[in-house]
């Protein structure tokens, strides 16, 4: 499911849950246990996917629709707060862990998974990543965090573009636009990010993070108002019937945007 | 690029990355049933394209879009 490395400094933090690194309470869970043993000397966190198929598809849409489907719906609000607060809890300490966080992407990053993606400092994309967020396809927003964190990276156009169309881009155009550092070719990421690791490692520990402390801030008020909105989109009834659509679907690609 | 090298192209591409034959491969055949492509397998085919053909493909002007021809013609229309 998760798994982790630590080694001279260097996290690596691999996911590796079928199909695609869903997140759901486990993935959640798992994310929640790295968090509470990282070692505050470590200069490098590396996350990664173990899967052919991509870094992550976003959040589990079958966990979530089988969650609501075992409740009242007067329950169904406080179920969804309840895990939006725990996982921006999550993205937010993983967004501002005192070390350079490398995310080395491939294939799918959609949704959640591109929000999480986001948390890093740096991605490194191989040339089939392609990131999405087609939340609007399921009646909601982003909820995890993703678009505050994209709008400290880069301008509202390309954000307005992928939130409003739902469309998915390359990770040649992501490059073009700033969100990605560096591309390399398919199954060269992790040795681009070890590489970089190394180069880390050479850096002052204080000054680094001191440097990653003066650029990369929390955009608080922003996230705290896309948790709103979330919880209020996903009570209404698009998103159930969205999910209902989703897990019954037998089409072969219910993930193309 | 004619529309003729375009599906010649594209067919090639397909045929290299799904492991197919592409002298089995026919501008009417649905592509996905034919080369057996998920749904992960369709995502990191558009990027392929993309750098192919040096266009953008948003996927919601591909839905609908089953044969090699029509894929083919989508991509001519881009470029």
């Amino acid at each position: 499911m998760i798994d982790w490395t630590y080694e001279a400094g260097v996290y690596e933090l691999v996911l590796a849950a079928p199909p695609c690194n869903e997140i759901g309470t486990t993935m959640l869970a798992g994310l929640q246990r790295f968090l509470a043993q990282v070692d505050p000397d470590a200069h490098t966190l590396v996350i990664r996917s173990g899967l052919r198929q991509g870094f992550c598809a976003g959040a589990d849409l079958r966990e979530l629709y089988r969650g609501l489907c075992d409740i009242p719906q007067d329950q169904h609000a406080a179920q969804i707060r309840g895990f939006i607060d725990a996982i921006h809890d999550v993205m937010d300490r993983l967004d501002m862990l005192p070390l350079t966080t490398i995310g080395v992407v491939h294939g799918v990053c959609f949704g959640g998974g591109f929000e999480l993606a986001l948390t890093c400092d740096m991605l490194i994309a191989e040339k089939s990543a392609r990131f999405c967020f087609p939340e609007l396809r399921l009646g909601i927003v982003p909820g995890f965090g993703g678009i505050p964190r994209l709008r400290r990276d880069v301008g509202n156009g390309l954000i307005r573009d992928l939130l409003l169309s739902g469309r998915s881009i390359g990770a040649k155009k992501a490059h073009g636009c700033g969100l990605v550092s560096q591309i390399v070719a398919g199954g060269e990421g992790l040795a681009a990010a070890r590489a970089l690791a190394a180069q880390s490692a050479k850096f002052d520990p204080v000054a680094r993070k001191a440097a990653k402390a003066f650029i990369k801030k929390l955009p608080r008020e922003e996230l705290a108002e896309e948790r709103e909105l979330f919880v209020r989109l996903a009570q209404g009834p698009a998103l159930f019937a969205a999910l209902k659509r989703f897990v019954e679907s037998t089409d072969l690609r219910p993930y193309l945007p | 690029m004619k529309h003729d090298d375009t599906l010649s192209a594209l067919i090639q591409l397909a045929a290299k990355r799904f492991g197919a034959d592409a002298s089995q491969l026919r501008p009417e055949d649905d592509l996905f049933e034919r080369l057996g492509i998920d749904s992960f397998q369709a995502v990191e085919l558009i990027s392929d394209l993309e750098d192919k053909f040096d266009v953008e493909l948003p996927d919601y002007e591909l839905q609908g879009i089953k044969t090699f021809a029509a894929l083919a013609a989508r991509i001519d229309a881009r470029r």
